[in-house]
C-alpha cells in the first residue's frame, strides 16, 4: 500500500470495524474521536513506511499523543501524555495508524481485563468469557478482525495469555529488545511491550518496527531492530525442548491433546524434539508475585493527585490527599498488589521475601540457560492450562487468577523472548501453544512459528 | 572549646554535594540554580507515567573524580537503588540513590584540626543520587508551593566515620572538603545556594569511654558558621541532659539559626522505612579501569600537594603558599603571573596584598589579567614606576583595563630618568628653598629627603627619586 487514498480508506474501514466491535468494550477511545484521529493520521502518514496505512490498536498503558493514556485506571482518567512512547513513535514513523487505545486490567494487573476501571472487555467468540489479560482489549480487537495488529504489554504473560485465549499470535520479545520509554511502568524489570497479530507475519513485522535501541531507556539494548526471518521449508536442524514441568497432570485434556498434535507436527517438519526439565518452574509464580508487586508499589507511588490525574479532594493535609486519591483512584487488585509490594520491601521482611524471590528468579533463569547450553534451540509448551475462562469465575480468588499465568511468567522472569500461536480449539474456544526462545534470538523462534502456523489446524477442535 | 567535666564530643558528617554539570542526573534538563519555578523540567524529572531515567555521564565522571580525590576505593560495579517515601516535592515517590552497593567506600581526607593538628577523617562511603524538588512554605499564605527545578539535580553524598572530636574540627574538615571539591571542579560547594549541605550525627561520652553515646542527627545547617554553632548547641544540650541524670533520645533535630537552638523534627517526618531496593530502570553501574584512569588523569593537583610545591618551586613561606593555594583560581592566577615573567616573591606579594584585596571588594573577581600584573611588576623593578605610582596604575587597569605601560603614561606617572630634565627640577627646588640650602651647607644633611620630596612634588611624582638624589648631592656640596 502506498497510495494516500488507500491509507484513508484503510483508516475509515478500521474505524468502522472498531466501532462495530463496541460491544466487546475492547476500545476505550470514543468513536468520533477515533474516526477524526484516524483520518488525520492517514493524511499525515508517510507513504514510504513499511507499515503504511496499517491500523494498530494500542494498549492504554502506552503513551500516545493522539489519545488519553489511562492504564485502565480511574487515577489517570483523562490523562494526556505530553510525549509518546518510543514504540508508538516508531510505528508512526513506519506509516502505521494508531487505531485508538484498548482496554486492559488496571496498570496491567490482572489476567482477564476484568480489573479495568472502564468495565470488563469481552471475549470476541463468547461474551460470557474473558479475553484474557491484561492486554485483553488489544487481543479482542485483533481477534474480532477490527485491526490486523495491536500493541500490548507484558509483565507476566499479559500478551501471550490473551493471545492464547483469543486465538491469535502474541509475541513478547526479549527484555531490552523494545524500548520501555512511554510504557507506563508496572514491574520495570519484567515489563516489555509485545505485539498481537492475526498471523505470525503481521505480529513479527510490527515487532520488527518497534524494536531496537533507544537512548531514552537504559535497559533497552543497543541493538539494531529485529530482522525478519523468511518462512522456512522445514525445521531440519532445530532442536525443540519440551519441559515436563509444563505438562502437569491437571492440564486440561484438550490443551494436552492440542500440544501433543503440535509436537507431532514439529517433528514432521524435521525438528528434533526432546523432553527437558526446568526444575525451578514451581517457584515462578511465587517469585513473580513478590517481585512484580514490589516494583509496582514503588512505580505507582507517583500517582498521588499532586501533579496530574484527578484529585479526590476534600483533603485537609497532604497525607489525607494521598490517602483519598490513592484509596479512591486505585481499584482493589492494584491496592492489593501495592500493599503486598510495600510489605515485601519493608525492613525486616526484605530478606525473607524480596531477596529470596530474586534468588529464585536467578535459579529460574539458570534453568533455561542450562537447557539452551545443551543444544536446545527453543522450548514448546502450552500457553495456558485452560482455554478462556468465564467472566467472574476467578474474580474473587486471586490465587486461581494468578495460576492462569503459570506457564507464561517464567519467560518474563528470565527475560526471554516467547510467543503464543493458535494450535487448535476446544468447543470453539482457542488453545495457544507457546514457543520460548533464547535471548535476542527472536528470529529463530519466529521461524519455527512460521513453520508450525502453516501446518497446524488452528481452527479445528481437537 | 573543650567542654567541661571530662566529656568528649563525637561527630560524624554526611555531606550532600551538588555536582557541577550542565544538566540533571537522569535527564537533559538544565541543572542551573535560580530559574523561574518549574521551568527546568521534563517528563523524566517530573516523574510522568512511562518516563525513564538515563544516567548523565558527566555526573558519573565528576563523582568518580570526587571518590579519587578523597582516596576512596571505587567499586567496579555499583547499583542504583530507590529510596521510597511520599513527599510532594518528590514526584516519583522515590529518590534514585545508592544503598547496598555504593560507588565508593573507604576513603580519607587529611585536614588541619584546630585542636589536634594534622588529622585524617575517614570517608565511609560516597554515593551518587538525585536531588528532590523544593517545598516553599512561605510563598503563599497557608499553602505550600512546589518548585521542581532542583528535582533530579546530581548529588554525591559523602559520609564520614564518627571522627570529629569538636565542632571547630568538624567545620575545618568541611572547609577542607570544600577546597578539594572546588579544586577538582566537582562542585561549586556554595552552601547558600544549597550546592553543599551537611547533616551531622552528634553524641557525647565521658572521656576515656570507648563505646559511643546515643546520637542525634542535626539537620538544616545552612552555612559554615552555623555548622560550629549548631554542633556546639547540640553537644551542650546533650551534656546538660546527661549531667541532669537524663538520657539522650535518638532523634532527628532541626537547627534554627534565628534562635541558635535545635528542635525535634515532627514525629510524622521521622522513622521512615525507605524500602530501598535496586532500581530496575537502571542497569548496575559498571566502571572500567580505563574510565577510572581517565578520571584520575583529569584530576588536578590538589591543595595540599600544591602548597608543598609552591614552597619549594617559588621559595615561598608556608603562610604565603597557604594563602595562594587556598583557592584554585588564585593559585592558577599566581602561576600565570610568574610564567608571564614576574619575580616569584614580588608576584606573591602583589597577589596577596593587591589582587586579593581588590577581589574582596569586587565579587572575588581577579580583575587585572596575569600578563598585565607581570608587566606592572616589571615596570617597578626596572625603575619605570615607583611603588606608589604602580598601585595607581593597578587600580586603573583593574577598573578600566589597558596595558600598564600605556596606562602609566596616560596617567603621567612614568618616572623621568633624563638627568637634564631632573636637573632642571633640582635647580627650581634649590632656588625656591634658599634657607634650607644654607642649613644643609652648614651640615644639616638630614634635609636630603626633604629636597628629594620637593623634587618629587615639583615633578608631580615623575622624577626618578634615585637620580634626583644623585643630582642634589652633586649640586649641594657639603
Amino acid at each position: 500500500m502506498s497510495d494516500p487514498g488507500e491509507a484513508l480508506a484503510s483508516a475509515k474501514a478500521a474505524a468502522d470495524r472498531i466501532v462495530r466491535a463496541k460491544r466487546l468494550n475492547a476500545s476505550l477511545t470514543p468513536s468520533k474521536e477515533l474516526r477524526q484521529s484516524l483520518t488525520r493520521q492517514a493524511q499525515a502518514a508517510h507513504p514510504s513506511g513499511v507499515l503504511y496505512g496499517m491500523p494498530v490498536a494500542v494498549k492504554d498503558n502506552i503513551c500516545t499523543l493522539e489519545f488519553t493514556t489511562t492504564c485502565g485506571s480511574k487515577i489517570l482518567e483523562g490523562y494526556r501524555s505530553p510525549y509518546e512512547a518510543t514504540a508508538v513513535a516508531k510505528l508512526k514513523a513506519a506509516g502505521a495508524l494508531i487505531a485508538g487505545k484498548t482496554n486492559c486490567d488496571e496498570f496491567g494487573m490482572g489476567s482477564s481485563t476484568e480489573h479495568s476501571a472502564y468495565g470488563r472487555a469481552l471475549h470476541p467468540f463468547d461474551k460470557t468469557r474473558v479475553p484474557g489479560g491484561s492486554s485483553g482489549g488489544s487481543a479482542a480487537l485483533v481477534a474480532a478482525g477490527a485491526v490486523p495488529a495491536g500493541l500490548g504489554s507484558e509483565t507476566g504473560g499479559s500478551v501471550r495469555q490473551p493471545a492464547s485465549f483469543c486465538g491469535i499470535v502474541g509475541i513478547k520479545p526479549t527484555y531490552g529488545r523494545v524500548s520501555r520509554s512511554g510504557l507506563v511502568a508496572f514491574g520495570s524489570s519484567l515489563d516489555q511491550i509485545g505485539v498481537f497479530g492475526r498471523s505470525v507475519h503481521d505480529a513479527a513485522r510490527v515487532l520488527s518496527v518497534i524494536s531496537g535501541r533507544d537512548p531514552r531507556d537504559s535497559t533497552c539494548e543497543a541493538r539494531d531492530s529485529l530482522r525478519l526471518p523468511t518462512v522456512p521449508e522445514s525445521l531440519q536442524g532445530f532442536v525443540i525442548g519440551v519441559p515436563k514441568e509444563y505438562f502437569p497432570p491437571d492440564l486440561a485434556p484438550a490443551v494436552r491433546r492440542a500440544c501433543d498434535r503440535a509436537i507431532r507436527l514439529l517433528k514432521e517438519l524435521g525438528a528434533a524434539v526432546r523432553e527437558v526439565s526446568l526444575p525451578h518452574t514451581q517457584y515462578a509464580v511465587p517469585a513473580y508475585y513478590i517481585i512484580a508487586p514490589a516494583e509496582a508499589s514503588s512505580n505507582l507511588a507517583r500517582y498521588d493527585g499532586a501533579r496530574y490525574g484527578p484529585r479526590f479532594d476534600g483533603a485537609v493535609d497532604v497525607g489525607a490527599l494521598y490517602r483519598t486519591t490513592r484509596g479512591e483512584g486505585f481499584g482493589p487488585e492494584v491496592r492489593r498488589r501495592v500493599l503486598v509490594g510495600t510489605y515485601v520491601l519493608s525492613s525486616g521482611y526484605y530478606d525473607a521475601y524480596y531477596r529470596r524471590a530474586q534468588q529464585m528468579r536467578a535459579l529460574i533463569a539458570q534453568d533455561f540457560r542450562n537447557v539452551f547450553d545443551r543444544g536446545v534451540d527453543l522450548l514448546f509448551t502450552p500457553t495456558t492450562p485452560t482455554p478462556a475462562f468465564k467472566a467472574g469465575e476467578k474474580l474473587d480468588d486471586p490465587v486461581a487468577m494468578y495460576l492462569s499465568d503459570i506457564f507464561v511468567v517464567t519467560a518474563n522472569l528470565a527475560g526471554l523472548p516467547a510467543m503464543s500461536l493458535p494450535i487448535g480449539r476446544v468447543k470453539g474456544l482457542p488453545i495457544g501453544g507457546q514457543l520460548i526462545g533464547q535471548a535476542f534470538l527472536e528470529d529463530e523462534m519466529i521461524e519455527a512459528a512460521y513453520a508450525l502456523e502453516r501446518v497446524v489446524p488452528a481452527a479445528e477442535d481437537t | 572549646m573543650t567542654p567541661a567535666g571530662g566529656w568528649e564530643t563525637v561527630i560524624g558528617l554526611e555531606t550532600h554535594v551538588q555536582l557541577r554539570t550542565a544538566s540533571k542526573m537522569f535527564c537533559g534538563c538544565s541543572a542551573a540554580f535560580g530559574a523561574p519555578p518549574n521551568t527546568n523540567v521534563c517528563p523524566v524529572c517530573l516523574g510522568l507515567p512511562g518516563a525513564l531515567p538515563v544516567p548523565n555521564e558527566q555526573a558519573l565522571k565528576l563523582a568518580v573524580r570526587a571518590a579519587l580525590a578523597l582516596g576512596c576505593t571505587l567499586h567496579p560495579k555499583s547499583v542504583f537503588a530507590r529510596k521510597n517515601y511520599f513527599y510532594p516535592d518528590l514526584p516519583k515517590g522515590y529518590q534514585i540513590s545508592q544503598f547496598e552497593q555504593p560507588l565508593a567506600t573507604q576513603g580519607a581526607l587529611s585536614y588541619v584540626s584546630p585542636d589536634r593538628g594534622l588529622t585524617t577523617a575517614s570517608i565511609v562511603r560516597l554515593h551518587v543520587e538525585e536531588d528532590a524538588g523544593k517545598s516553599l512554605h512561605d510563598r503563599f499564605p497557608k499553602e505550600t508551593a512546589i518548585d521542581l527545578n532542583r528535582c533530579g539535580v546530581p548529588l554525591i553524598e559523602i559520609v564520614t566515620g564518627p571522627d570529629f572530636r569538636s565542632p571547630p574540627e568538624a567545620r575545618r574538615y568541611l572547609q577542607t572538603l570544600k577546597q578539594v571539591l572546588e579544586y577538582a571542579g566537582i562542585s561549586d560547594c556554595d552552601m547558600e545556594k544549597g550546592s553543599l549541605r551537611v547533616d551531622a550525627n552528634v553524641s557525647v561520652r565521658r572521656a576515656g569511654e570507648t563505646a559511643l553515646g546515643t546520637k542525634t542527627e542535626v539537620k538544616n545547617i545552612n552555612s559554615f558558621a552555623y555548622v560550629e554553632k549548631a554542633l556546639t548547641v547540640e553537644r551542650d544540650r546533650q551534656i546538660a541532659l546527661l549531667e541532669g541524670g537524663g538520657v539522650v533520645a535518638q532523634q532527628t533535630l532541626l537547627y534554627d539559626s534565628k534562635t541558635n537552638g535545635v528542635r525535634p523534627q515532627r514525629s510524622k517526618e521521622q522513622s521512615h522505612d525507605y524500602r530501598y531496593f535496586p532500581d530496575p530502570d537502571l542497569p548496575p553501574l559498571a566502571l572500567t579501569e580505563e574510565f577510572i584512569a581517565q578520571q584520575q588523569a583529569q584530576l588536578p593537583e590538589l591543595p595540599a600537594m600544591k602548597r608543598e610545591r609552591f614552597m619549594t618551586q617559588y621559595a615561598l613561606s608556608v603562610t604565603d603558599a597557604d594563602v595562594l593555594t587556598g583557592d584554585r583560581a588564585v593559585a592558577d592566577y599566581y602561576e600565570a603571573v610568574v610564567h608571564a615573567g614576574a619575580d616569584a616573591k614580588l608576584g606573591a606579594n602583589w597577589v596577596i596584598n593587591e589582587v586579593l584585596a581588590d577581589a574582596k571588594t569586587h565579587e572575588e573577581q581577579l580583575r587585572v589579567p596575569p600578563g598585565a600584573l607581570a608587566q606592572l611588576i616589571g615596570l617597578v623593578r626596572g625603575g619605570t614606576l615607583s611603588q606608589q605610582a604602580a598601585k595607581r596604575v593597578f587600580a586603573e587597569v583593574a577598573e578600566r583595563g589597558g596595558e600598564p605601560r600605556n596606562v602609566a603614561e596616560a596617567l603621567g606617572v612614568v618616572q623621568v630618568a633624563d638627568s637634564g630634565v631632573v636637573s632642571g627640577w633640582v635647580t627650581e627646588v634649590l632656588g625656591a628653598h634658599p634657607q634650607e640650602v644654607v642649613r644643609y651647607k652648614q651640615g644639616e644633611t638630614k634635609l636630603m629627603p626633604f629636597f628629594v620630596g620637593q623634587v618629587m612634588k615639583v615633578s608631580r611624582g615623575k622624577a626618578d627619586p634615585k637620580l634626583a638624589q644623585r643630582i642634589l648631592e652633586e649640586k649641594l656640596p657639603a
